[in-house]
């Protein structure tokens, strides 16, 4: 048993997955020498040498490009975009490349490939390194997307993502990074990649969240036990399949849901959970599902940012509005 | 400086063996070697030509008859795809645009099978790897990218510059004038430059872009483009098949050796229209179609054959009567292939389909099954 932070059980799973498979092959911008501008990789080039840690030119739509051709040749490209902001020049190759080739092809080419993304803000970073494009990516058939919230979850998801046969884009929380640690037992076995969990059982509201609000839903939980509300919190995990089945569950016995994320409402992932609780629970729902997230405008200043992040007060003001409705 | 920016090709920068009347002309660095008595492999040449122009007859017929929702044609660019096919080693895998129906040819893709994905019923029937050929890519030049990556995935697997020339592999990247404009393609000779990676990137420059002309983008001859990334560029008349098979043959060694990559712009023209939607008459002089005309590739190759005697008179009947069968065979193939079945759709997405695709499937399927019921209780 090892205690780890997130970054560090990342590296220790991208290490365990590169001893498992030597086809694993890690590519992107400072990964190597540097071991990434949040050290994920840190150490893996010393060890695993330059021609599997690939400090690649600075051009995100190359990186993903060569590595669609590296997973046609048979490899398993783990690609590491250096920050949300900056995976948009690899939009097309994304979208319109890894997510359709299998399909293209009739299933006959396989495109087995993790886009790992630090996402979300709260680091008072400059402009476009604190984005939340999961949506845009789980709106795309042909992609998995998964987000891990917390280190146990980060060293075996990861290791799961690069065994998966379909591209996984792989959402780190990046404000979680070098927060708490976590006992690791790398002897466990695993549960399935693509499941939704229930983190805290709760009985008056149902909180959805992944990814760094994960952190907020606890807190949140915590303070409205507090109050004498009991809410259920849900780590989502699998974004692109959603796993459903937990959720409906959990709506049914709390008649009420509110979904947390850090990305803009608008079309979010809470649109589309809100509308699925909706057609398969309208029988058990007491309220509206509501959404607390980033407000439909750019990522404000690093200044402005912790207007704009949804954090422990928005979260038991929308729990209060469901259980007032 | 003024040689140097003039984009128009001049005798002095183009590799050119076979000229337009049909003349061998000799070049300081090229020859032409094949890998087969010379008159063999020249009347192998105007075969594939020959049929590959067919192919691309028929199919933009079949498109006028309604048959195909859209054909991309390669008329007047039989050489160029020809010359570069044929100089493959078997082991070489090659990463088309949309219009190689000749390299297509060459890696004995089934022609229906390329009426397939312009027909609608799938998005490119073969297996890749079977051929070592690629799907085609309608994005441009996305594809070059994915030839630079297989081409460090050949590094990786040890199968460059291992002195066996029938297991060392070299990759092609297709593109044309048009996408020499997209970043991807540029990204892509940055990365195959960074890693020495044993790719060809061959640009068959067909003189438009759509209704764009190679001049509004392209400011100093393509082929120059390669030495600011690091590699070797050169410039060859596409419509010389004899050339194109040499120019490719060369750089197609130089990277299976471990030499890295080249780029080749084929010097061509596009006769026809983009695709089948277009019109060309808009945006082109009719005076600039009828000078290439006299530029043909399969033309300079007949005149060359019969005048040399390379080929008999049989010859030429027994291969117009091929193109012929293969027309026929087209024709009526197109209503043999099979339409999409509608619960197909959700396959191969995934390799595996998730829960929940797998309920959208099944509501999909229960609703067309009522349409059935509905009849039946008529």
């Amino acid at each position: 048993m090892t205690k780890m932070t997130l970054a560090k059980a990342l590296n220790a799973g991208l290490r365990r997955a590169m001893e498992d498979d030597d086809k694993v092959v890690l590519m992107g911008e400072d990964i190597g020498r540097l071991g990434g501008v949040f050290r994920i990789t840190d150490g893996l080039q010393k060890d695993f040498g330059e021609a599997r840690v690939v400090d690649t030119p600075l051009a995100e739509s190359g990186i993903v490009g060569t590595a669609v051709g590296l997973a046609l040749r048979g490899y398993r490209p783990v690609v590491e975009i250096q920050f949300d902001g900056f995976v948009y020049p690899a939009y097309d190759q994304i979208v319109s490349q890894v997510a359709k080739l299998h399909y293209r092809s009739g299933g006959r080419v396989a495109m087995p490939m993790v886009i790992r993304i630090p996402f979300g803000g709260g680091i008072g970073a400059v402009e476009h390194h604190s984005e939340s494009p999961e949506a845009q990516f789980a709106h795309t058939p042909g992609l998995k997307v998964v987000a891990c919230s917390e280190p146990v979850d980060a060293y075996w998801m990861i290791q799961q993502a690069i065994a998966h046969p379909d591209p996984v884009i792989f959402l780190e929380p990046k404000r979680l990074y070098h927060s708490t640690k976590a006992e690791i037992d790398v002897e466990a076995t695993p549960g399935p990649l693509f499941a939704s969990r229930v983190l805290r059982a709760g009985s008056d509201v149902t909180v959805l969240a992944y990814g760094p609000t994960v952190k907020t839903a606890l807190t949140a939980a915590e303070a409205a036990a507090g109050e004498g509300k009991s809410l259920e919190v849900i780590d989502l995990r699998t974004l692109s399949p959603l796993d459903m089945a937990p959720v409906y569950e959990s709506v049914r016995r709390t008649g009420r849901a509110v979904v947390v994320h850090e990305a803009h409402v608008n079309l979010g992932l809470g649109a589309e959970l809100a509308a699925r609780i909706t057609e398969t629970c309208f029988h058990s729902l007491e309220a509206p599902v509501l959404r607390v997230g980033g407000f439909d405008t750019p990522y404000p200043p690093a200044r402005a940012e912790e207007y704009f992040l949804p954090d422990l007060d928005r979260v038991l003001d929308a729990v209060d509005r469901s259980l007032a409705w | 400086m003024t040689e140097f920016l003039d984009p128009s090709p001049s005798h002095t920068d183009m590799v050119q063996l076979l000229n337009p009347e049909g003349e061998r002309v000799s070049h300081p660095d090229f020859e032409f070697s094949p890998d087969r008595p010379e008159d063999e492999a020249v009347r192998g040449f105007y075969r594939d030509m020959v049929l590959t122009r067919r192919l691309d007859v028929e199919a933009t017929a079949l498109q006028r008859h309604g048959e195909l929702g859209l054909w991309a044609q390669l008329l007047g660019q039989e050489a160029a795809q020809i010359g570069a096919a044929r100089a493959l080693a078997p082991q070489d895998f090659v990463f088309p645009t949309y219009r190689e129906h000749g390299v297509a040819w060459c890696r004995d893709v089934d022609p229906m099978q390329l009426l397939g994905l312009f027909r609608g019923t799938d998005q490119g029937g073969w297996d890749p790897d079977e051929h070592n050929f690629g799907l085609y890519t309608i994005v441009i030049g996305a594809q070059t990218l994915h030839a630079t990556g297989y081409a460090m995935g050949v590094q990786m697997d040890g199968l460059v510059g291992t002195g066996d020339p029938t297991r060392d592999m070299a990759v092609v990247a297709h593109f044309g004038d048009g996408a020499s404009s997209q970043g991807d393609v540029n990204e892509a000779m940055v990365f195959a430059a960074s890693y020495n990676a044993p790719v060809v990137f061959f640009c068959q420059n067909n003189q438009w872009a759509i209704s764009e002309p190679v001049e509004q983008m392209v400011k100093v001859p393509l082929y120059k483009r390669a030495q600011g990334f690091g590699f070797p560029g050169i410039r060859v008349d596409g419509n010389d098949v004899l050339a194109t098979y040499e120019v490719m043959k060369s750089a197609l060694k130089r990277a299976r050796e471990g030499g890295g990559p080249t780029m080749i712009e084929a010097y061509t023209y596009r006769m026809g229209a983009h695709t089948t939607t277009d019109d060309p008459t808009r945006y082109r002089l009719s005076d600039e179609v009828e000078a290439w005309k006299l530029k043909d590739p399969i033309a300079r190759v007949e005149a060359y054959l019969r005048r040399g005697g390379g080929a008999s008179t049989s010859f030429f009947a027994k291969v117009e009567a091929e193109a012929d069968e293969l027309g026929e065979r087209l024709r009526a193939g197109i209503h043999a292939l099979p339409e999409p079945d509608p619960v197909r759709l959700f396959d191969n997405v995934y390799t595996e389909l998730p829960p929940e695709l797998q309920e959208q499937r099944d509501g999909y399927a229960a609703y067309l099954s009522s349409f059935d019921l509905e009849g039946a209780s008529r």
